[in-house]
This record gives structure tokens, sequence and C-alpha cells, in this order.
């Protein structure tokens, strides 16, 4: 099997018929909840959105540490910069939209540039926020938050993933923004899947299928392409590959999930062992991971890259796959990708 | 805080012409930033930071500290001349302010120089840091008083009112802030521009306890916090009624001096340092003579 046997994945993750599904806002809710027993520093605050971004379990349990903010997230995110600076540690939850949009100049210069332990929670991010439409549809946060600089950004790829690095940001002594998604998606890692902020994670790599982990690297790579995905696109990059390999593409897909700082290792080791890549995320492609990826390999290991996400349009209102689809993010997209950019290899 | 005699009054104002003169020297030397609101606010800074405040200049993140929060960045040069004169660093890097390297940055950087509680400039946000800190220390059973300064014209911005409306609501009574109602704004008077009247009733509005003050006696400065703190169930809004450029009549009351320092004024005819020499010269001295102008 081509499927990293270190990643403890689900044994089920290319089958989509089977595969459990979850919105990642899950693991934020229990995340937050298991770290607030564990550390008394950490409050909540919420903007008039408890249920939808699960702030409601940390606040049912601490009720004394949970803010009501009302729909007000410039305040929020400056109430928990002052919070902050008298040694808590906040976790502030709205829409992405809404946090770390519509409240972006108190996080630069209130929670960045005083570079205090603030904790933001984007949920409801990319298209697949679905009937709601463009209005509460992100896709720009990932751009607006890693441009700013002492900042952590993080796109859990499921459920698992949210809640590790919920709980993860705790022990951050700085900013961090974690992005989550409304839909129930695959969960294709496990409670036992490896996870450390900045550090990206190789999931699926047809030189296994071949050769066993245990006989070391391969003194040559054999891969065609490098697909690299943050977010629950993550699993159609992975059902991509599985349809490519069978195709004879040899294939490896790495999950990205630390934008900021990135794993620049992993990403040029990819470049290197490939020679083209495709990114992949429910985003503009202007300014996110992909973007951010573009970055490391323009200056180290330039080689071609295929950008799959938002196209430099709005959302509209739509059912999460149809708008998966029709944005062109869905595996038909990544594996036309994949192909195109195979043909621009020098 | 201890009771306020006649000899305290003096000292307090002539350590406020110190600052005054401090302020228009930094500012000479800097060749940019606000003139106008740092001179009308030092009496009310002086107050704070040489009776009212408990604080260590020596120890800046002294864990008992009271927390001073200036929400309205642009008059750091006040801040930065009282911090050096209370002896937080020495007086002589004041001239550095706005300088490449320099500790005193144009507005002020939370973590670069002692004594700044947080990075200020854009307006509106400092209101809702003192209310998240004020909340810190009610969950933790502290007794840090906290104490937000902010401009009559930052006002304007919506996100104060949400701030407002917050401690309205959890009755914030570890908080008292001062408003600086000098009545101008960098394009003209307030009230002109976007008018904030009936400010009193405003925030009698959304829960606050009001109190209105001479920003410039310091007799009144101090009981109105004293005040403050008898005050529980609401946090108290303390409306200073201030001159803008207060002590250098060149500069009083003329909105035109909000974002500009001595030589580049609206009556810039002489070099800087000329009319800055004028303007120390003109400073008044207070020296104890009176309690305030206003009596």
């Amino acid at each position: 099997m081509p499927i990293n046997p270190n990643q403890k994945l689900v044994e089920n993750v290319l089958d989509l018929k089977t595969v459990e599904q979850a919105p990642t806002r899950k693991g934020f809710g229990e995340g937050l909840l298991e770290i607030g027993e564990k550390d008394p520093r950490v409050v909540g605050l919420c903007a008039d959105l408890t249920e939808s971004t699960q702030m409601y379990l940390f606040a049912k349990k601490f009720p004394d540490r949970f803010i009501e903010m009302g729909i007000g997230e410039q305040n929020m995110a400056v109430v928990a910069s002052g919070l902050a600076s008298v040694g808590k540690i906040p976790y502030i939850t709205s829409y992405a939209m809404f946090s770390p949009g519509r409240n972006w100049e108190q996080i630069r210069t209130t929670i960045c540039y005083n570079n205090v332990p603030v904790k933001i929670i984007g949920s409801h991010s990319g298209v697949s926020v679905g009937p709601d439409g463009a209005t509460h549809q992100a896709i720009e946060d990932i751009a607006i938050t890693r441009a700013i600089p002492n900042i952590t950004v993080i796109a859990p790829c499921d459920m698992h993933e949210g809640k590790k690095a919920a709980i993860a940001a705790a022990s951050i002594d700085g900013p961090v923004y974690i992005r989550y998604t409304r839909e129930k998606t695959p969960i294709l890692t496990t409670i036992d899947t490896p996870f450390e902020v900045g550090e990206a994670e190789v999931l699926f790599d047809s030189n296994l299928a071949a050769r066993p982990l245990s006989s070391g690297p391969a003194a040559k790579s054999t891969i065609d392409i490098a697909i690299i995905g943050c977010g629950p696109l993550v699993h159609n990059a992975l059902l991509a590959a599985g349809e490519l390999e069978k195709e004879g593409i040899k294939v490896r897909v790495i999950n990205n999930h630390t934008i900021k700082p990135m794993d620049e290792a992993t990403i040029i080791q990819a470049a290197k062992d490939a020679g083209a890549i495709v990114t992949v995320e429910e985003h503009q492609v202007h300014g996110g991971m992909g973007s951010a990826i573009a970055e490391v390999l323009a200056k180290n290991y330039p080689v071609p890259i295929e950008f799959i996400g938002v196209q430099n349009r709005f959302g509209e209102s739509g059912e999460p796959n149809e708008l998966i689809e029709a944005f062109g993010m869905g595996v038909s997209h990544i594996k036309d990708a994949v192909k195109r950019v195979i043909l621009r290899k020098k | 805080m201890a009771h306020l005699h006649d000899d305290d009054i003096k000292k307090l104002e002539e350590k406020a012409n110190a600052i005054r003169q401090s302020i228009l020297e930094m500012l000479i030397a800097a060749g940019s930033g606000h003139t106008a609101g740092p001179l009308g606010m030092t009496d009310i800074f002086t107050a704070f930071y040489f009776h009212i405040l408990k604080h260590d200049p020596k120890n800046p993140l002294w864990e008992e500290r009271d927390r001073l929060v200036l929400s309205n960045g642009h008059i750091c040069p006040v801040q930065y001349a009282t911090l050096a004169h209370a002896g937080y660093f020495p007086i002589e890097e004041l001239n550095t302010l706005r300088k490449f390297g320099s500790r005193l940055q144009g507005h002020p950087h939370r973590g670069k120089l002692p004594g700044i509680e947080t990075s200020s400039g854009p307006l509106g946000s400092g209101l809702g840091q003192a209310v998240g800190m004020a909340i810190g220390f009610r969950m933790d059973k502290k007794k840090n008083q906290v104490y937000c300064f902010m401009g009559d014209g930052e006002q304007d911005c919506g996100i104060v009112w949400e701030s407002m409306m917050m401690a309205g609501k959890l009755k914030l009574d570890n908080l008292t802030t001062i408003i600086d109602r000098n009545n101008i704004q960098i394009d003209g008077m307030t009230e002109d521009i976007m008018p904030l009247e009936n400010l009193r009733a405003k925030y009698e509005a959304f829960n606050w306890h009001v109190l209105e003050i001479d920003g410039h006696n310091m007799e009144t400065i101090v009981n109105a916090v004293e005040e403050a703190r008898a005050i529980y169930e609401k946090p108290v809004m303390i409306i200073a009624h201030t001159i803008p450029g207060k002590g250098v009549p060149e500069i009083e009351f003329d909105y035109r001096w909000h974002g500009n320092p001595p030589g580049k004024g609206p009556t810039d005819l002489i070099p800087a340092v000329e009319q800055g020499k004028r303007m120390l010269a003109e400073l008044r001295t207070l020296g104890g003579r009176i309690k305030s102008e206003h009596q």
C-alpha cells in the first residue's frame, strides 16, 4: 500500500462510501474542552455563535471562564488581547469571515504586534459553508493572517487533527489562527496520527507500494508528482492519488496543515523528488497555502506548480459538494491538474 | 493614594511643567509628531504617574501594578516624557523619538519600552483591552486597577461603543476611563466633524457612572479618581475638559496643531528650531502659583 503506515490513517481512507465523516469544528469543541480542563488560564470568547463554533461545550463546563461578546468581533479581539496581557490564554471564536475577517486590524495591532497568546478560531471557512452563500464563505483568511508577523496559521484536515491543533495552540507562546470548517468531511486520521505544529506529513507515497518503510528511503525517488494540501481537501488529494496510481502515475501526498511557519524542508524535498507540484486548498489561490509554497520553491527549488483553489471569484449558495465541484476543487480537477503540470516539466 | 496637600499640588504642577518642556524638546528633535494632545494631557499624566498609580518604575512588570492603557497612541510623547521623568528610562532617550532604532516608536510598541502596557495608534482599541484586563483581574480576584485614557475624536470609532456596552453590561468597577475632551481632531473641531454631544448622556445610557472635571487642576483630577474608586457596580468615565496645546499660547485651542510638531505647524514662517525655542520660552511656568488657570 502506498499509504504511509506511520501516519496511522483509517483503514478505509480511500473508500468514500464507508469512511466516517464529521466537521473539523467538532474537533475544536472537544479540543478546547480538553485543554480547558488541563490549563486554568484558558478562557473562551464567542461572538454570538456559541453553538455553531462548538464553543458551547467549554461554555457549559466552565461558565466562569466563558465570555459572551455579542456580535462584536472587533471588540472580541481587543478584549482577548487585554485578557492575554494579564496572563490568560483566550480562544476567540466566530465565523472566519468575521474573525479574522472583520477584525483584522485589531488582530494585527493588539494581538500580533503585542505578540500575546490569543488563539483565533475561524469556523465556517471555505465555500463548503454551502447555502449561506458568499457573504459567509471565508476564502481569504489564510492570506490575511499569514501576512502578519508572529502568528502561526493552521488548517486541520479533519476532526481529529482539528482537536490536536486546538490543544497544541495553547502551548504556543504567541498568536495562532486555526481555520475550521462547517460541513461534515471524511475523518482520515486517527487519534494516533502524528501531529506537530510546523511539520508537514507524507500521507501517501507510491514508493511505499514497492518498498517497505523499514528498508529506508529509496536511493532515487521515482515519484512523478507531489500533491500538497491543507484542510479537508487533503482527502480529495488522497482519492486523486489512489486513482492516478492505478493509471501508472507515481504520487506523493503531503498534509501541510501548518501554513505558517511552513515545513520548508519537506516541501523542498517533494519538489526535488517529483519535479512538479499541485497545491490543494479551499481558499483563493491568491495568497493562500499554494502561494506560500510557491514562495518557498521559487526561492529554493523552482518547479512547475498548478494551484487548486478558488480562482479569483466569490463563493455562492449551493450544497457543499456541489460547490467543491463547481469551483474546480474535486478529485477530477486535481487529477487534471496533475496531468497538466507533469507536461510542463522540463 | 495619599491625600493631596498644597505642597504636593505645587510639586505636581512643577513636574508637569518640566514634562511639557521635554515634550516640546523631543518633538522639535523628532521633526514630526503630535503636539496639541500631549500638552493638553500633561497634567493628567503627571497626576497619575506621580500620585495616583500603583507602579514601580524599577520593576515595570510588577504583578501588583495598576494598568494604564493609552488608547490614543498618537499622544505618546506625553507618556514617554512622563515615564522618563518617573524613572522608567533615561530622560536623554526622549530625543530619540521616532528615530530609527529607537525604543520610542512614533506610536507605542508594547515590549519595546518599559512602562508601555499595549501597542496603540489605530484608534478605538484601547478601551476593549482595558475591559479584557479588568475581566482578567476580576476572574483572578485581584485588586489591580485598570485605567484607560482615550481621545474624544476616537469616540467616532464604532468599536469604542462595543467596548463601552460590554463594560456597562459586566459592571466593571475596577475600570476607570479618562476621556481627553479637548474638542479637536485632525480635520477640525469634533462637533463639526462628527458631533459627540451629549457625551455624558451617551455614556450614562451605556450604564457608566460619569464625572466631569477640569483636566488641568491637579486637585480635581486626583479627587475624581478617588471618587471613581468609591463607585461600585459601574465602570467610571471621567470626562476631562482640557485645552489642546495647554501651556503654549500659540498652540492652544488650535486644531491645526493636532498632528504637527513645533516648526511644522500652521504658523510656520520661521525654521523649526527658532519656533521651538520661542515656544519653549512662551511655555507658562505654573510653578505652583495657581492651582488652575480656570480658577
